[in-house]
Parts: C-alpha cells; structure tokens; sequence
C-alpha cells in the first residue's frame, strides 16, 4: 500500500451554549471560566442550553427546518457552518462528491403525549390497545424521522445538498470518536478525499436526562468544574453542542486553494477492560501512539463522572504534561456523541490560533469507549 | 502475493463465516429450505395486541426467549446466534475474534413496559410528567436500564462476547445498515488496518411503536389476509412493505490471511457502491440516479462491468415506489440485458429485515452463488406492466450464479450495493 495521505482539516463548524462560530470557542480555550449554564429550568440538573440561533441563516426553509427536531437543527447548522468555513458552500460538484459521517442518537418525545398515555394505561382495561389508538392519533410522522438516527446525515443531504454518501455512527461518547477516526482514516489511505464528519446533541430534554441519571451519571450541584466534582460525586453536566469539520487531503485541499486550520493525525480508539487500571494504562499507552510531546495542549473531554475522570486526570499527571490540561466540559458541558468532535475542532483552532504547537483530545466515555487524537500545525 | 490483490492494489476480502436467522428459523440450512421453497415467515402479530392498527401482520422472530422482550435484547440475541454460527464456520476461536466489529443495530430508546415501571415507582396517581420519572430514577436503582438503552449497548456487549479487537462500531444507514456493515469491514481490510472483521446486521424492533410510526407514514402493506400474502414486490398489487425481524453476520477476512490458516474460502465481497440522495427524507429522486450510481460505483469497484453480473438480490421491498424505482434504476444500468437478468427480492417471504436486510441478503446472495439456486420472488400473481424484468417468479430456480449484486436502499437518502463473487476479481 501507498504512503499514508495528510489529514487536514479545512471546515469548522460549531454551536454550544457560548455561542455559534470560531472565534467565541477560540476564546473559551483560553479564556478559564467562560461558561453558560442553566441550573433553573431542569433543576436539579444543571445543563447548558444552546444559544439562540437565527435557523434562516443555515436552514433557509421554514419547512425543512419543521421536518427536524432540535437536535437535528444544531447538526444540520453546525455542518452548514462548517461548509461556509471551508469554502464549499453551494459547490454542488464539491458536495456531491462529498463523503459524511455523523455521529448520533436520536429521539426526540412528544413529552406531554407520553405523560398523557402513562397516567391512561393506568386505567386502561386493556392497556395495549389504548397504547394502539393513542400512538395511532397522537403520534406525528416528523417525530419518527427525528428518532432516526440516521436522518440527522439526511437532513444535512437535503439542505445543504452533500450527497456523496453518508454513514451514521450511534454509541454515545465512542461514536464521536470512531467517526472522526474513521473519517481520517479513509482520506489517509485513499478512500475519499473529502468527509465532513461531526455530530450534534440536544442537552434540553427530560428523555435524555432520564437515562442518564437511571445510570447516576449527572452532576446535581450548581456549575463547578469537572476536575473538581469527585468529592461531591461526581456526574456531567449535558450541554447542548453541534460541532461539523471538514476533513480533505491535504492535496486534495491545497489543490482547490482552500486554508488549512490544522492537520489531524490518526485518531486512537479502545474499548478496554476499565477496572483494575486498565483505563490508566490505555490513556498512557493512546498518547503514546499519538506521538503527542508533553507540552501539548490537552483537551480532555472528561465527563466528570467520579472515578473514570480521576482515572483520566492521574494518567495525564503520571505522563507529566508540561502544556496546559483544559476540560471542554468546563466550557460547553458534556455533549456526548458531540463531544469528541468538538474537542478536535477546539484543538484545530488552538494550534491554529498559536495557543499550542500541538493539541491532544481525550476521550472516556461515561459507561464506556476511549479515544484519543492528535492535532498539529497544518505546516 | 499479487494474487491475493485487487487491481488496485488492495488487499481481496474473502468471506470464511457466514450465519443467519430470521423469521424462517434459525441458521443458514433452515433458512435457505424455506427460501427456496417459496415458503414465508410473515404472520399475524402476537406479540402485542393489534387492535385498531392497519397493519396486523410481521415477520417477527417468535421463537426465541427474551427477557425483557424490548428491541435492544431481542436485537442483541438475534446477533449473537448469527454471529455464533458465523464464527463457528468461520473456525476462529470464540472469544477471540482476530480482528473489528461492525454492527448494524437499530436505533434504540426508552420502550413503554419501561416508562411504566418508572411511572409507577415514582408513586403518582395523577397526571404524570417527565419530572415524576426523573424522580423516580434519582430514587430507585435502574441502572441496568440504563445500560439496556445507551446506543452502544449491543455491540459492546457482542464485542465482549467475541472477543473482537478495538473499539466497536454501532452504525445505522436505515434500511441499508447491514450493507454498511459489511462495507466498513471491507474499507477496514482493504486499508490494512484489519485482517478480518465481524459485520453484523440485526433487527429486532418490532413493537407496536415501532410499526405505527412506519404506518403513519403509509410504508406498510395493509392486506394483512392471508399474511403470508402481503409482501409483493414487484407485482401491480404491491401496496407496502412487511415489517420483519433477523440478523446476519459474516466473517469478512484478507485472503491472504484467510488462506494462509487454511479456511475454506465462501465467496468475496468484490465491490461496494454508495451515493447519498438529497431529494427528500423518505422518497428517492424520482430520476434513480443516486441508486443507479450506487450500483455502477459497485460494479466499478469489483472491477467488472454489468455484463458479468448473473442475479440482482433486490431491495425489493413491495412499496409502490421502490420497487418502481429499482426496476427502473436497473434498466439504466444494465441496458436491455436488464430483462433477462434473473432479479428476486428475499422480502416477499421474510419481510424487510430493516437495518439487518443488507447482511441477511448478503448472506443469502453468497448461498445462492455457493448452490447455483435462485430464491423466488413469491406472490408474483399481478405483474406490473411498468415492470418489465425476469422476477424469478414464485419458484425458485436453478442457474449457474457467480457474480451478485445486492442492493439496499434506505430512509434519509442512503442508496449501498455490493458485489459478490465465487473466486477473486484481481
């Protein structure tokens, strides 16, 4: 086989609760203590909602943007504003050649409806046939299409016209990193030339929030760090988030005269045995294979769930980074498929930015999935 | 070695395991009888009560226990009796699969026999709210459903079951998952990055949401007497798909790698085509391209052109427009030959297997390489004159078959195809 390709990344595209765009996130990395949170309307959650967006601006049709939930909104946003960052907005030869992966749940509720048939299946005689006839009238068709989760890569389709093919990864906090490993592993070994790969999360939503805390992994208190939230328990803070990059080859990119935010090196994925220091020594021995030196800037996406954030923060110790360690939960929240392309986007701009030589994003999911990547000078 | 490589250069990817199991039973030799015997496994419902719905009919796997019976498990368990006959032919060890997992799982959420347990445990009478099952999960202990809902469940679970290497996908291009599947093994040993890896497709989410969410949006055959009669692809009646239930693993393997341990070699996966579609959320571009260009780029890839191609394994999934669109998309493809070029679709007696249909007919497609037997096309009784193509009808069919080609179409703009071969394409 041929030499590995150089993965740039061109396109950025974000939205959180700070903000939409670059240069509010740039800030945030340095900036300690730029933070939104709300801790009023899920008490007793805190999450970070997401900040006002103007949909025209990305989602020009008023009936596209009624045949999405919002979480498929902030993906299809994001990715837009990623298109128009990396100059291929509108470049329907461009797009139609464009490859995608998005990583995604999906959902969302009709809350008041599933209240509604809860309290009657109580007193329904014949429960499943009462479920039958109010999910037959009650039920509308777009909330099935925003269940899907595939149908966050269709919308982006439709709207902004990429249709070179898409794949959609599920599996939480993993899938954001599998994406974007992927992603980066297809352009380096020839398979595509273009993928914009990314995923968005909606934190302002009682389904969500109810599993995660059947698994006692949210935060309760009002806002404090993730570093600092072990004594108390721990738990994430789920932030609303959407984050899109358009990854080309480098070739592939300076042919077409497009700037280079930053080169991705291969990202690193586990599924390790946690217990018994297993998840310590697959963190140590992911940035090891980065290549990463200990003046990095890490971006570490713990979800400041107790004992795996520990875990996460005592390797990085043991590995005496030098450079500085920023939680990109502390800034958004947690926003899990989302999570690990966001930080890879937060790295681009930092080194990009000159606020690093290099950049490493790390990745513990709450239940589950490591991953690491790598992020350098696009010279 | 330059024969275990494509002419690209690419390392050629065998398949050494394959297992299946769907409404027809349980395993390849029961599910190829029933196949080629025209027989279906479509029939009323009886998991839960269909009062008041259109459609009363599915091709759902019965005879298996699960505990709780929700999609997550039921999905679970289908995998893992396909992957375990996969592996078991395949003869890699249990436990210690060489190389990734690619798993094609259905989207997962929170079901109602679980809203009622937290329902009630959160001691309201009334009216309830989300903010009543937030309490009750903050009171009690659920953390097992937790796990049972996170979308990384399944195949997390099947990676500790088999022992694969790294970490697992979970992915999902709707009603063409098991395709992708199977495509994400292929990039994954074409790149060197594996020798061989798992692909899964499973489906077990047949609940009554689930089929009334299909039926409002009218994708469903209504013409539930006899039940083994609705699924009919292809024929002027055809009035909507059958939802059904399986899985399919295959073993996928470096040739190289595969001779090398002396494994008995099933067929290759010689080419894989892709093209995204942005008409619309559920209907294809009227004009076919996307499906044609996802065929073509398969053929490509193979290395071949259409007129090697003996038998398409349709989509085929018995809605008016798909069909009418495959049938057409077909015809531009393969030219005029196209009339004469033997086409089934497996759906008319299993149903649509959803996110596992591409792994369960890339199975079948190799069985009907590896037997030289065309599956039928059953309940071929109405032609559709818009539909002129050889339909295999309602009886299956001896032919010498060593090139495939399966197609998979699905929701949100995804059109995959393969290429299947007897012997290497270099």
């Amino acid at each position: 086989m041929s030499e590995p390709r150089d993965v740039v990344i061109t396109g950025i595209g974000l939205v959180s609760s700070l903000g939409e765009g670059n240069d509010v996130h740039v800030q945030a990395v340095s900036d300690t203590g730029l933070t939104h949170v709300d801790t009023t309307t899920f008490a007793p959650y805190p999450v970070h909602p997401v900040a006002p967006l103007e949909l025209d601006r990305q989602i020009p049709k008023k009936s596209d943007q009624r045949q999405m939930e919002p979480w498929q909104r902030l993906g299809v946003y994001a990715a837009g504003l990623a298109l128009d960052d990396a100059g291929l907005k509108g470049d329907a030869a461009r797009l139609d050649t464009l490859q995608m992966i998005v990583s995604a749940g999906g959902g969302e509720r009709d809350y008041a409806v599933d209240g509604q048939i809860l309290e009657g299946l109580r007193k329904a005689e014949k429960p499943g046939v009462f479920l039958n006839e109010r999910l037959m009238s009650d039920l509308r068709p777009t909330l099935f299409l925003a269940q899907l989760s595939n149908l966050l890569a269709g919308n982006i389709s439709i709207v902004h016209g990429i249709t070179g093919a898409s794949r959609t990864f599920m599996g939480e906090e993993q899938a954001g990193v599998d994406a974007v490993r992927v992603a980066q592993a297809r352009i380096a070994a020839g398979q595509a030339d273009a993928i914009i790969v990314g995923g968005a999360y909606n934190a302002e939503r009682p389904d969500v929030l109810l599993i995660f805390e059947m698994g006692r992994a949210l935060w309760k208190h009002g806002f404090a760090p993730v570093f600092e939230r072990s004594a108390e328990g721990g738990g994430f803070v789920p932030g609303s988030a959407a984050a899109f990059l358009v990854l080309e080859a480098r070739e592939v990119a300076q042919a077409r005269g497009a700037r280079a935010h930053a080169m991705l090196a291969p990202v690193l994925s586990e599924r390790c045995p946690r217990a018994d220091g297993g998840l310590e020594k697959a963190l140590a021995s992911m940035w090891s294979q980065s290549g990463a030196g200990r003046d990095a800037l890490v971006l570490s996406g713990a979800t400041g769930v107790s004992r795996i954030t520990s875990a996460e923060r005592e390797t990085l110790d043991a590995l005496v980074v030098t450079g500085s360690i920023r939680c990109t939960g502390d800034m958004i929240g947690h926003a899990l498929e989302a999570q690990f392309p966001f930080g890879v986007a937060l790295a681009a701009l930092a080194v990009e930015n000159g606020l690093a030589g290099e950049a490493v994003v790390t990745s513990v999911g709450h239940k589950r999935g490591e991953g690491l990547a790598r992020v350098v000078r696009a010279d | 070695m330059a024969k275990y490589r494509d002419r690209a250069g690419r390392p050629i990817v065998a398949v050494t395991g394959m297992g299946v199991v769907t409404s027809l039973g349980r395993g390849k030799t029961e599910n190829w009888a029933a196949l080629t015997a025209g027989r279906s496994g479509i029939h009323r419902i009886n998991r839960f009560p269909t009062d008041g719905l259109r459609t009363t009919i599915a091709g759902t796997v019965d005879f298996l226990d699960v505990e709780p019976m929700v999609a997550p498990v039921l999905s679970e368990t289908l995998a893992t009796i396909a992957a375990d006959e996969a592996v078991a032919q395949a003869g890699v060890t249990r436990g210690d699969f060489p190389g990734a997992l690619f798993v094609a799982v259905p989207p997962v959420e929170m079901e109602w026999p679980q809203r009622q347990i937290l329902a009630d445990a959160s001691g309201e009478t009334g009216a309830i709210a989300y903010a009543d099952l937030l309490r009750a999960a903050a009171q009690g202990d659920f953390r097992t459903l937790h796990d049972l809902f996170l979308f990384g469940t399944v195949a997390d679970r099947l990676a500790e079951r088999f022992g694969t290497k790294g970490s697992p996908i979970s992915l999902s291009t709707a009603c063409s998952s098991g395709a992708t599947a199977i495509q994400l093994g292929v990039e994954a040993i074409r790149r060197g990055e594996a020798k061989a890896a798992l692909s899964i497709g499973t489906d077990g989410s047949v609940h009554a949401e689930a089929l009334i969410r299909f039926s409002l949006l009218s994708a469903l055959s209504t013409q539930n007497d006899p039940p083994e009669g609705a699924a009919k692809p292809f024929s002027k009646n055809r009035d909507g798909f059958v939802m059904g239930e399986g899985a399919a693993a295959l073993v996928l393997e470096d040739y190289e790698h595969a001779v090398g341990r002396g494994a008995t070699i099933l067929g290759f996966v010689a080419g894989c085509g892709e093209k995204g579609d942005g008409f619309h959320r559920t209907r294809s571009s009227p004009d076919g391209r996307p499906a044609i260009l996802a065929m073509q780029q398969a053929i490509e890839d193979a290395g071949l052109s259409p007129d090697d191609i003996d038998y398409i394994n349709a989509h085929g999934t018995s809605t008016p427009e798909n069909d009418k669109m495959e049938s057409m998309s077909c015809m531009a493809v393969f030219g005029e030959r196209m009339t004469r070029v033997p086409i089934s679709s497996n759906k008319s007696m299993i149903g649509h297997t959803l996110t596992a249909a591409g792994a369960v007919e890339a199975v079948f497609s190799l069985m009907t390489i590896a037997e030289n037997r065309i599956p039928p096309t059953i309940n071929y009784h109405v032609p559709d004159p818009a539909i002129a193509l050889d339909v295999v009808p309602n009886t299956a069919r001896d032919a010498s078959v060593s090139k495939v080609m399966s197609n998979s179409f699905g929701f949100g703009g995804q059109n995959t195809s393969l290429v299947f071969t007897a012997e290497p394409v270099s």
